[in-house]
């Protein structure tokens, strides 16, 4: 079964203050090497069958409308996954 | 229980005058916390409380509308995200944006305030608090717009201290948007002192260009109670300075004069 995935990132002007937490808790494990973080978002829409462009079309909708809020977020892509 | 155990007593007195049937709607999602809280304080300042559900389009005839505090669906996908589209928002938009002469007041608190970001009915939105904290403490605040349904019997720039408790409290919007909310006036509350949350210019509350639809990350509804309510000058728990709001719409919808 196919699955669509959208993914959503904060804006890059807008201060991620999780991906800050995590780049300073990083090398505490020793990883280092890392100058920044930013953390986001994946949705993963299942669907029964195949993905019509027009299903694609309406997941492209929810990820604007729904699962990111323009003001601070992006939708940085939405596309299919097949099965493995 | 005692009957010294007002909290979960009977209706309160009210202090306001007694009114003339505003009726004010508190709304309830899976996952409020607050609504008691607010039906008491509509109560306390003169209204009669009238209690919405979310997947009730209908408001039942109420004269404003109070989206109080909590956690709506979880905070699950943003705080607000989902809440924003329970059947009774959508009544809520269309009246609250009404061009009629007096569109529906709302007032959105803490979690409330991030619906009405989320419904587009407030500019911008909010980010986890900048240090990550949840934040639990009395604020203060000054109150720089006096001309919303919610805030004319407050004096301009008058300072007052309420609760405030929350972790998404950090309120963001871009530059453009920042200088149209700050030319036109319509920063409502602003935070006093040390920034609780990092949020841009201090903004605690701001209001739509009607100035009938008003959000905050404090919570006025904790203070309106003496003995209940914030520690200020009069006392521990003394404060009584969220009260106003309430007050204020009751006046407004009653057709008194600030």
């Amino acid at each position: 079964m196919p699955t669509i995935l959208v993914e959503v990132m904060p804006k890059p002007e807008i201060l991620d203050p999780q991906g800050k937490a995590i780049a300073n808790a990083l090398p505490h494990r020793g990883f280092t090497g890392f100058s920044g973080v930013r953390q986001g978002k994946r949705f993963e829409l299942s669907v029964e069958g195949e993905v019509t462009e027009e299903l694609l079309e309406s997941a492209r909708a929810a990820a604007a409308e729904m699962l990111s809020n323009p003001v601070i977020e992006d939708v940085v892509s939405v596309t299919v996954a097949e099965d493995q | 229980m005692s009957a010294e155990t007002p909290l979960i007593a009977g209706d309160p007195t009210p202090q306001a005058a007694p009114l003339s049937g505003a009726r004010i709607g508190v709304v309830t999602f899976p996952g409020t916390l607050d609504d008691r809280d607010a039906a008491r304080a509509v109560r306390l300042g003169g209204g009669t409380a009238v209690p919405l559900w979310h997947a009730d389009e209908s408001l039942h005839g109420v004269d404003a509308v109070v989206l109080p505090g909590g956690f709506s669906y979880g905070d699950y996908l943003r705080a607000g995200a989902i809440a924003r589209f329970a059947p009774v928002m959508s009544t809520i938009i269309t009246e609250a944006e009404a061009r009629t002469a007096s569109p529906l007041p709302v007032l959105g608190i803490c979690n409330g305030f991030q619906v009405l970001t989320e419904a587009h009915l407030l500019p911008g939105s909010m980010i986890k608090n900048d240090h990550l904290k949840f934040i639990c403490r009395d604020q203060v605040l000054r109150v720089e717009n006096t001309g919303t349904a919610w805030t004319s019997q407050f004096t301009q720039d008058e300072l007052i201290t309420v609760p405030m408790k929350n972790q998404d409290g950090q309120y963001v919007a871009d530059d453009a948007t920042l200088k149209k909310l700050e030319d036109q006036g319509r920063v409502v509350f602003r935070y006093v002192g040390e920034s609780p949350n990092g949020s841009r210019n201090d903004i605690a509350g701001v209001t739509n260009e009607r100035g009938n639809v008003v959000g905050l990350m404090p919570h006025p509804e904790h203070a309106v109670e003496a003995g209940y309510g914030s520690d200020d000058a009069t006392g521990l728990r003394e404060g009584t300075d969220g009260l106003t709001i309430f007050t204020s719409v009751v006046s407004s919808l009653t057709g008194g004069n600030a």
